[in-house]
């Protein structure tokens, strides 16, 4: 069967000031993927991800989301396609007056369709997936360790099903145990869900243990997107440099 | 592939099929639901094999339908049983967060706590400030000369303009309704006097006081506030910098020294706009009341008024930095702490300038 075009980048170029950060970008993510985007520090892959959600306007070129143009008029239009997708963002981004459990139960209770008694299952099974208790509720973000803020981030980006998300290094801060169950939970409702999944990642287990595919941003735009074996042959200093003796791991 | 979720009920057993998704359930949720109750009764066979997609949100609806215990019979792919025996795995009962209910006493009692730990608060960051100032006159080295001009400036210079307006503005007003009344008992000269005694002594000062706090109490606090949510305030004492020195300090020592100024500067201005009104109001020459103003009105007054300005200073800013530095790292105690601020720098200015007046009651006042 033909999988749908999730993402689709069509010659963005980006500018700060006299600073070009993507220059005739182009990326195409198919429905079921997961995508390790990967790119030296200050590339621009955080800049990326905010141009997929509709935060920030590229200078030039197009960004569509499940077909649908991101600078359509349409609020209605807008606001649906938003709430198919998740976003964890690379410092958590959680709403420092609410305490996790508001902060997990806000994207649901905006939807002003669900009673409290679901909102309350809802937020502690996503709680649960993310390894925290239900105790871990009532904290505040400012008293969570920076991997706790990680992981109510990613539960609050799981709130509302989505069928897209998008992670700004989800593993970094968390101990290798912790990666690993990040990595499974993924997984998982990748395979349950069809979920499509855009991650940036430094962690080479991270990708080695969920990427189904690879996309390097070098040189201001995307020099190389295949599945993971595809990207190993490819000669390119960034790519050497990054896996180094390391590629047979990916493999 | 938007197969939308749906429900039938065949004889023996309900069967379910689309995709049972939040994004596709919302638009038909009330239907879903009454759909999912009907069902229920009496049917304990469940066929969910034909469904395309169960996300948790689903798994949670169907686990409430079905009363919490799995259903007789069950068909279900693998992965989406999964799923619902995550949420099975729940806890039954969620309690729901406790409500704090708020007793009179115990709010009213509350409020005076924290009042007095507020109190308490300020005296401890005055005694810091005086420690600070002896560090300082042992070691002129450290003192923060930039950061003071640099308040002074902000505090100060930026702020003429807009004490300026609203001086001249109030003392126009004053002058013009002292004017009416005057003029009907025939004793229009002593607008020199109501004037000098009320601008110089008591509005001056005060009209400073309230515009600078909303200015610049409300600013201090702004910054304080976000350098303690963003850890600045942490980086600063990692480099053995003293927050007090460097961030506090210069801000309560440039807006007291700052406010004096602006207080001469503010009544002179409301002065001046007095005047003209009363030039136009009643004919009374600005040479006039040039002559006559420092006869009427003794020096003293002038010398309270910028007394006011210099105090009122130091509580403004005292205040203001007492409550950033107490802003809790998030964004709703923010915004508490920076109107708890300029609310109370305002009453406590005129509570000190009641203070002043009973104080001050002797000096100043020209006797007839
Ligand atoms: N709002 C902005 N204004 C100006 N320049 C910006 C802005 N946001 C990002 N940049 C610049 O764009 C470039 C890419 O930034 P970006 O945050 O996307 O990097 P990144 O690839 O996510 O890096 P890292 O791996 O370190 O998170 C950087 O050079 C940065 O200075
Ligand atoms: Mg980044």
């Amino acid at each position: 069967m033909s999988r749908q075009t999730v993402i689709e980048l069509d010659g963005v170029c980006t500018r700060f000031g006299g600073n070009t950060v993507h220059r005739d970008l182009d990326l195409c993510v198919k429905e079921g993927q997961i995508v390790g985007l990967l790119g030296g520090s200050g590339s621009g892959k955080t800049t990326l991800l905010r141009e997929i959600l509709g935060l920030h306007r590229p200078d030039a070129g197009v960004v569509r989301l499940f077909g649908v143009d991101l600078n359509d008029p349409d609020i209605r239009v807008q606001r649906n396609i938003r709430r198919r997708l998740g976003m964890l963002f690379q410092h958590g981004a959680l709403f420092s007056a609410l305490s996790v459990y508001d902060n997990i139960a806000f994207p649901l209770r905006e939807l002003r369709c669900l009673d409290e008694d679901w909102i309350r299952r809802l937020v502690h099974l996503k709680l649960a997936m993310v390894g925290l208790g239900v105790s871990h509720g009532k904290l505040m973000p400012a008293e969570l360790s920076g991997g706790m803020v990680k992981r109510v981030a990613l539960a609050r980006a799981l709130a509302l099903e989505p069928e897209l998300l998008l992670l700004d290094e989800p593993t970094a801060g968390l101990d290798p145990d912790r990666s690993q169950n990040f990595v499974e939970l993924i997984g998982e409702l990748q395979r349950e869900l069809g979920l499509t999944v855009v991650m940036v990642t430094h962690d080479l287990n991270t990708l080695a243990g969920l990427a189904s595919h690879v996309a390097i941003l070098a040189d201001r735009r995307i020099i190389a997107y295949g599945t993971r074996s595809e990207i190993m042959t490819i000669d390119h200093p960034f790519v050497t440099g990054f896996f180094g003796a390391d590629r047979r791991k990916l493999l | 592939m938007n197969d939308r979720p749906s429900l039938h009920v065949e004889p023996g057993k309900v069967v379910l099929s689309g995709a049972w998704t939040l994004a596709e359930m919302l638009p038909r949720l009330a239907e879903l639901q009454a759909g999912l109750a009907a069902a229920t009764d009496g049917n304990r066979q469940w066929d969910l094999s034909a469904l395309t997609r169960l996300d948790s949100a689903a798994a949670v609806l169907l686990w409430r339908a079905w009363q919490a215990t799995w259903p007789v019979s069950l068909e279900i792919g693998d992965m989406h049983r999964r799923i619902v025996e995550r949420v099975a795995e729940l806890p039954q009962e969620m309690p729901p967060p406790p409500v704090a209910r708020v007793h009179l006493p115990e709010f009213i009692g509350r409020y005076l706590l924290k009042a007095a730990a507020n109190l308490r608060g300020m005296i401890a960051l005055f005694g810091q400030l005086i420690l600070d100032t002896f560090f300082l006159l042992r070691h002129p080295r450290d003192i923060p000369w930039r950061e003071f001009t640099a308040n002074v400036y902000k505090a100060g210079a930026l702020a003429l303009p807009v004490t300026a307006l609203v001086g001249f503005l109030i003392g126009v007003t004053i002058s013009y309704l002292s004017a009416l009344q005057l003029k009907s008992f025939g004793a229009d000269l002593f607008i020199v006097n109501i004037l000098g005694i009320s601008i110089i002594r008591e509005l001056g000062p005060v009209l400073v006081a309230v515009l600078v706090a909303g200015r610049s109490g409300s600013a201090m606090t702004a910054q304080i506030g976000v350098m303690r949510v963003t850890e600045e305030i942490d980086a600063l004492s990692t480099m053995g910098i003293s927050r007090s020195i460097r961030v506090v300090l210069p801000k309560i020592v440039g807006l007291t020294v700052a406010m004096p100024l602006l207080v001469l500067w503010t009544s002179a201005v409301a002065m001046f706009g007095g005047m003209l009104a009363a030039l136009l109001q009643l004919d009374l020459s600005l040479v006039y009341f040039l002559e006559n103003l420092p006869r009427v009105v003794p020096v003293s007054n002038l010398y309270i008024g910028l007394g006011k300005g210099f105090v009122f200073g130091f509580v403004i800013a005292l205040v203001a930095c007492y409550f950033g530095l107490h802003v809790k790292p998030n964004t709703e105690s923010l915004s508490a702490n920076t109107t708890s601020a300029v609310v109370t720098a305002i009453t406590t200015v005129i509570l000190v300038d009641a203070i002043f007046a009973v104080f001050t009651r002797q000096v100043g006042v020209p006797h007839l």
